[in-house]
């Protein structure tokens, strides 16, 4: 066989797209960088911090973050900050005044959109900040342009003294491609000046950065008329141009080689003229753009004809496969593209992982009546599937306290006896729940909160926070007090309950107790994320068979490793069928929480230790 | 059985390889698409490499797909393009073979994972999934990986044993899969390297067998 030999490929990494804009950071001379975790971006910030030479931290929430890097960026750092797409909604309040201060040392925002919603409670299309906050947007559409954009990002933001928009896509971030790096800058740091004329932003001051901020806008509209990351690439068949960003750039090359493709890297402000000269070179121009229609809208504005979310979806990915059938019927042609893509087949929702701690919290919750329970965003939003089925809202992060405050004040006399709880998690709680347990306190609510307190952003990977007692090099720092928090925020003592998730029968009680009576409390859980290294593994159980009578009741904790291994069905006395279905314990993924036995009225559920090969298990 | 039509893959040739890795949470699907990936780069191609993995901590689907060739532009693959499938699952074989090309080579783990929505009753996990992919269109192995590993000490090996079975599949030899595979575990210490070593031999021989076996 003719195979090809390993080349030298020192400089070739394969990285993704959040490592690269970690090595970007590390080569730019940031110095500082904050984040709160959130799916697709949560991988930068732990690459990042693992250059020592960067002040790395996890931050309470997104728009502590940001403010965290604006107060770098003012002391004269290069500073970064990272978050979902969801995240710029709680941190815009900081954003959409900083844009009139500007930036000192340069000051980058990176911005990871769930196209798709791979991960999140909503799809929303970050570019809108461009618009709103006056920000230039860039836009890379693999992990080397990440790495070059973040870089020219900080120089951009010092040039134009401006807080600079890194867009990232779910494709971006979690696509490994060949980054190549180049020379590290070398950054003067600043030294903080006194400026309250541009840095306290009262309406006097405010006002008079508005103009500057225009004229900003104006410099920029023009920089990204002639700016080489805007580039025209041709092609013989100019039937259709493209124009395009992002990951939607790759998609539109690999589907049409042969098309003239508009690029846009600097995609805003929009080089509308830029464009409009390239339109006259096509028949058709198409505007591919993932999610909304933003630069479809401002083009229409100008006056050129074009076609966009007329023929594309406005949801997901503009991959190749949906691509084609559209453009396709654009040109009259009968589609042969596969419209199938994966066969139809049981779905494999995301599950509590084994032994979880949550486990038990939904378990009791399932099994207890006259509820309406506000949930929050966290592992626990499971809690909303099978089997459990126990939660009745999800919005947004923190929204459980103050949506179940506004249900219990709201609710119709016919509701007046239900119970309305609300849970959360503690990286949640810190995040923007707080808040409304003060609410409920100050004005006297009647809600439940359960507070279940894993000691880790579960649902991100098991990140740490301030519940963790650890920073985000693992080193031990400030751990909060669950208990003096809630009291310091107006819950009275003997309203506030510690409790291990793992018995059911504390868990039962403490819900019962606090349910019944109408004021503020607050149940919190003390058992760790099992995928932190917090939690300790015991021996697995396995299930007697000669004792096991099919009654489910254990298939209701939801833990994966309880699986049916045979159904029934039998004739009750009554005359009623009735179908039984006989269990067993996947033993090498049991990890002995012991949660289960407590389901199992004939005590069938017991030590594996003599049968299964242990040694087969757990091997480390 | 259709004959294996072994991709031929020159650097300077315009073809790219698709290699799809699909699983579930946990199995080590996207390790196995690292792997994949850095013996590609080894040898200079461009490699893009992609996953779906909402949630992948959590039992959900896992699907990575492995591009390279000389120039890799968009990181998905699309339906009926893919050259290689390496399943973890025999259900999500079946859940992705439509994205093969005609006469593509499968290789399946036939050790089934039951969903809990499976469990209690919610939905049916496919009498004969394999049975349906034995259609001639593709050109299907499968071997029990997962009673393989856990002979082997540790069922995390399965991850090994499929990179040795889809070895001699590759457009480059086995040998510079084998050593991606073992630079992983370098700093490990050289137990878990051995273990490693002899589950990706196991992966190829078992491959071998089921390949004699096929043909007969
Ligand atoms: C505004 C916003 N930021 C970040 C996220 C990403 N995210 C989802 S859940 C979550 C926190 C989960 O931690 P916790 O509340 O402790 O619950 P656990 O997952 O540990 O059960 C985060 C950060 C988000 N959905 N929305
Ligand atoms: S990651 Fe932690 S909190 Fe999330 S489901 Fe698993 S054990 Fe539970
Ligand atoms: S003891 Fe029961 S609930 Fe706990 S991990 Fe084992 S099977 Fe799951």
């Amino acid at each position: 066989m003719n195979a090809p030999q390993p080349v030298q490929q020192d400089q070739r990494q394969f990285i993704s797209g959040n490592e690269a804009v970690a090595q970007a950071a590390r080569d730019a001379g940031c110095s500082v960088a904050s984040a709160y975790p959130g799916t697709p971006s949560t991988e930068i910030l732990e690459f990042i911090a693992a250059y020592p030479e960067i002040y790395t931290e996890w931050s309470i929430n997104e728009k502590v973050s940001l403010e965290v890097a604006i107060g770098a960026s003012l002391a004269g750092s290069r500073a970064l900050c990272a978050m979902k797409h969801v995240g710029v909604n709680v941190a815009s309040d900081a954003l959409m005044t900083q844009t009139l201060i500007g930036a000192v040392g340069g000051l980058v925002l990176v911005v990871a959109d769930d196209v798709g919603l791979s991960s999140s409670q909503n799809e929303q299309d970050s570019r809108y900040w461009g618009r709103f906050a006056h920000l230039p947007v860039l836009e890379p559409a693999d992990a080397q342009e990440a790495y070059e954009m973040t870089r020219l990002a900080f120089g951009l933001s010092e040039q134009y003294d401006v807080p600079v928009m890194v867009r990232l896509t779910t494709r971006i971030c979690h696509v490994k491609g060949v980054v190549v790096c180049s020379q590290p800058d070398i950054y003067q740091h600043k030294n903080f000046t006194k400026d309250p004329a541009r840095y306290v932003m009262v309406p006097g001051n405010a006002k008079k950065r508005i103009p500057l901020m225009m004229e900003r806008d104006q410099q920029l509209s023009q920089v990204s008329e002639e700016h080489p990351l805007n580039r025209i690439e041709s092609g013989s068949d100019t039937e259709i141009g493209f124009v395009t960003s992002g990951a939607a750039y790759f998609h539109v090359k690999e589907t049409y080689p042969d098309a003239p493709v508009f690029k846009l890297g600097l995609s805003h402000p929009a080089p509308i003229e830029a464009i409009r000269d390239f339109a006259a070179s096509v028949n058709r121009l198409v505007v591919v753009e993932e999610v909304e229609p933003l630069l479809e809208t401002e083009l229409r504005a100008a006056g050129i004809s074009l076609y966009g979310k007329d023929i594309l979806p406005r949801i997901g990915e503009l991959s190749p496969q949906v691509l084609t059938p559209c453009i396709d019927k654009l040109l009259g042609k009968n589609s042969d593209e596969k419209l199938i893509s994966t066969a139809e087949l049981f779905p494999r929702p995301p599950t509590l992982c084994v032994a979880c701690p949550h486990l038990g919290i939904y378990y009791c919750l399932s099994h207890i009546k006259n509820t309406i329970i506000a949930g929050d965003i966290g592992c626990y939003t499971l809690g909303a599937g099978h089997p459990w089925n126990a939660l009745d809202t999800t919005i947004s992060m923190g929204a459980s306290l103050s949506v179940a405050q506004g249900i219990d004040k709201g609710r119709s006399e016919a509701d007046q006896n239900k119970n309305v709880l609300a849970v959360i998690g503690d990286s949640t709680f810190m995040h923007m729940g707080m808040q409304g347990l003060l609410d409920i306190t100050y004005n006297k609510g009647n809600v439940t909160v359960l507070l279940l307190d894993n000691r880790a952003v579960g649902m991100t990977g098991g990140q740490n926070a301030p519940s963790s007692g650890l920073n985000i090099h693992g080193e031990a720092t400030l751990q909060v007090d669950f208990r003096k928090l809630c009291e310091a925020l107006g819950v009275k003592p003997e309203r506030i309950h510690e409790v291990n998730p793992y018995e059911l029968p504390t868990l039962f009680k403490a819900l019962r107790e606090e349910v019944k009576i109408k004021e503020p409390s607050v149940i919190i859980t003390n058992q760790p994320c099992v995928l932190t290294e917090r939690y300790s593994k015991l021996p697995p159980l396995k299930v007697d068979e000669d004792r096991c009578t099919g009654c489910s009741n254990c298939l209701d904790v939801g833990c994966p490793a309880i699986l049916v291994s045979r159904k029934e069905t039998v004739i009750k006395p009554n005359g009623r069928e009735k179908e039984l279905s006989f269990v067993n314990i996947d033993t090498a993924a049991c990890t002995g929480c012991n949660l289960c036995t407590n389901t199992c009225a004939p005590d069938a559920i017991v030590p594996a230790f003599n049968v299964g090969n242990i040694n087969a298990v757990e091997v480390k | 059985m259709m004959t294996s039509q072994k991709p031929s893959l020159e650097l300077n040739s315009d073809a790219v390889t698709n290699i799809l890795v699909v699983g579930i949470g946990g199995q080590g699907v996207m390790t196995a698409a690292d792997v994949l990936s850095q013996a590609a780069l080894a040898l200079g191609y461009d490699v893009k490499k992609t996953e779906v993995a909402g949630m992948a901590q959590r039992g959900g689907v896992v699907t990575s797909h492995v591009r390279f060739g000389k120039q890799v532009l968009s990181p998905a693959i699309r339906p009926g393009d893919a050259d290689m499938m390496i399943a973890f699952e025999p259900a999500e074989a079946l859940r992705w073979h439509t994205h093969m090309k005609s006469g593509a080579v499968v290789m399946v783990n036939d050790y089934p994972l039951i969903p809990p929505v499976v469990s209690i009753g919610l939905y049916d996990y496919p009498d004969n999934p394999l049975g349906q992919l034995a259609d001639g269109s593709v050109e299907l192995h499968h071997f029990n990986a997962g009673e393989a590993a856990i002979e082997l000490g540790d069922r995390r090996l399965v991850n090994s044993i499929m990179l040795g079975a889809i070895a001699d599949h590759l457009p480059f030899s086995p040998e510079i899969l084998e050593q991606a595979l073992l630079a992983r575990f370098q700093r490990k210490g050289e137990a878990l390297t051995e273990l490693n070593r002899r589950a990706f031999t196991l992966g190829r021989q078992a491959f071998n067998q089921v390949d004699s076996l096929a043909t007969a």
